[in-house]
């Protein structure tokens, strides 16, 4: 199941150039990038890995790449996003993040029910990925 | 395992429509014309006329300049070479126009297109190299992302080595550094600049960076023609100007200045027409007659004479 999350996910995968373009829109606006990266893709989940601090003071989208490609050739298997960051006074919040990486296999998700009480039924998703270990989800030992 | 489409180019979008297809082999392209276009004239003349002497910087920025220029036109027939390399190492005496060259070179390279931004990120060892350890690989990575897509201008260069301390975390930067002038030479130029001893030295121990440079460019001393050049051009910014005498004094004082210890060329002058300035406006203060506009411009031999390098 191919996994949906922020901007432009439903288009085909972006390439390097598409991704530079949108960097120096997001730099242009002198919003701060930051790379990201997680092995548990579930929507609600805030707390992603970061690849080194957001980087600040940048002016070309030529930097932000390079930490891209670095971040892919380290984990190649997990998910990877590029977030913006808005800093001017009323918005202060995630103007733009995408997916810039995924793993070549992705399980996707089941629906889990579970009986409460007065025949009350509670759902929830659950990421098969998420059935493995840290660090093992989408590349098996 | 296959990456799914990320950092692929897209199928049958291999080749951009709008591209233009490359000139015929007969046909000619006039080269003045693409240097108007680019406005290369206008920064090689400001350089021409702003800086005084420096014939040989001059000499080798005209190279760079035409060499850029041509390499465009080239690409325009589908010779295309691949970008130069153009790191580069300024040698030279405090206060011979090391920053000031570098600035120029920048806009340079950004109007011929070689630099998509053509901004400076000046920095010092302080701003590459950690405390700890661990430290100096984000630093590094951070002045040089920062510097992406214009210049990145090292003073003191020099410094990032320590051969008396091999802990040292200088090496661990300058290692990155090589990695990036190597793999991001269409996105970075990397500028150092230094004395020529320590220099030398330096890159006697990196033979590495050594051979990475390209460009190896010779600040030479002013001589005191130049100088007082120098302090006339400085003058006429800051709208002042020596009265005749004044112009006699003012080369007096600076072959006096020029043999003394720690003199820095072009600083030195600089420094000079500050207290000039500032001997100027105290004389002014204290006298009781009236003073028009050419008195608020005009320097005289006094404010010269009071130095002490006149005095012993």
């Amino acid at each position: 199941m191919r996994i949906t999350q922020g901007a432009f996910s439903y288009l085909p995968e972006l390439t390097d150039e598409e991704i530079t373009s949108q960097l120096d829109y997001a730099l242009g606006h002198g919003w701060a990038v930051s790379v990201e990266f997680t092995d548990d893709p579930h929507p609600r989940n805030n707390y992603w890995d970061m690849w080194g601090l957001p980087m600040f003071d940048l002016l070309d989208a030529a930097g932000v790449l390079h930490e891209i490609n670095a971040c892919r050739q380290a984990y190649p298997d997990r998910y990877i996003r590029v977030c913006a960051y808005d800093s001017r006074h009323p918005r202060q919040t995630v103007a733009l993040s995408f997916l810039v990486n995924r793993p070549a296999q992705e399980p996707g998700f089941r629906l889990d029910r579970q009986e409460a009480a007065g025949r009350h039924l509670r759902y929830t998703i659950h990421s098969y990925a998420l059935d493995r270990p840290a660090g093992t989800r989408y590349s098996p030992p | 395992m296959t990456r799914q489409g990320f950092a692929l180019p897209r199928q049958g979008q291999d080749q951009d429509p709008a591209a233009p297809q490359p000139l015929a082999d007969d046909e000619t392209v006039d080269l003045t014309a693409e240097r108007s276009g680019a406005g290369v004239d206008e920064i090689l003349d400001s350089l021409e006329s702003d800086l005084v002497g420096l014939a040989p910087v001059k000499t080798r920025v005209r190279e760079i300049a035409a060499l850029l220029l041509v390499d465009r036109v080239r690409g325009r027939f589908g010779l295309s070479a691949g970008p130069p390399s153009l790191h580069m190492c300024f040698t030279g005496n405090p206060g011979t126009g090391k920053t000031t060259v570098a600035l120029r070179m920048a806009e340079l390279l950004h109007r011929l297109g070689y630099l998509r931004r053509g901004h400076v990120v000046s920095v010092t060892r302080d701003d590459l190299v950690g405390q700890y350890v661990g430290h100096t690989a984000p630093k590094t990575r951070d002045a040089v992302n920062r510097a992406m897509g214009g210049v990145l201008f090292i003073d003191e260069a020099y410094y990032l080595y320590r051969a008396e301390n091999e802990r040292d975390y200088g090496q661990e930067s300058i290692e990155i550094l090589l990695q990036y002038m190597e793999n991001h030479r269409a996105d970075l130029v990397v500028i150092m600049a230094g004395y020529a001893d320590r220099m030398e030295t330096f890159f006697a121990s990196n033979p590495g960076m050594s051979s990475r440079i390209a460009h190896h460019l010779e600040f030479p001393d002013y001589s005191l023609d130049e100088l007082a050049a120098i302090g006339e051009l400085m003058l006429r910014a800051q709208r002042y100007r020596l009265s005749a005498e004044a112009q006699a004094t003012f080369r007096d004082y600076l072959a006096r200045r020029m043999t003394q210890p720690r003199f820095a060329n072009a600083r030195s002058v600089r420094n000079a027409l500050e207290r000039a300035r500032l001997r100027h406006a105290n004389r002014l203060a204290a006298a009781t007659a009236p003073c028009g506009k050419d008195d608020l411009m005009r320097l005289e031999p006094a404010d010269f004479l009071a130095s002490r390098v006149f005095g012993g």
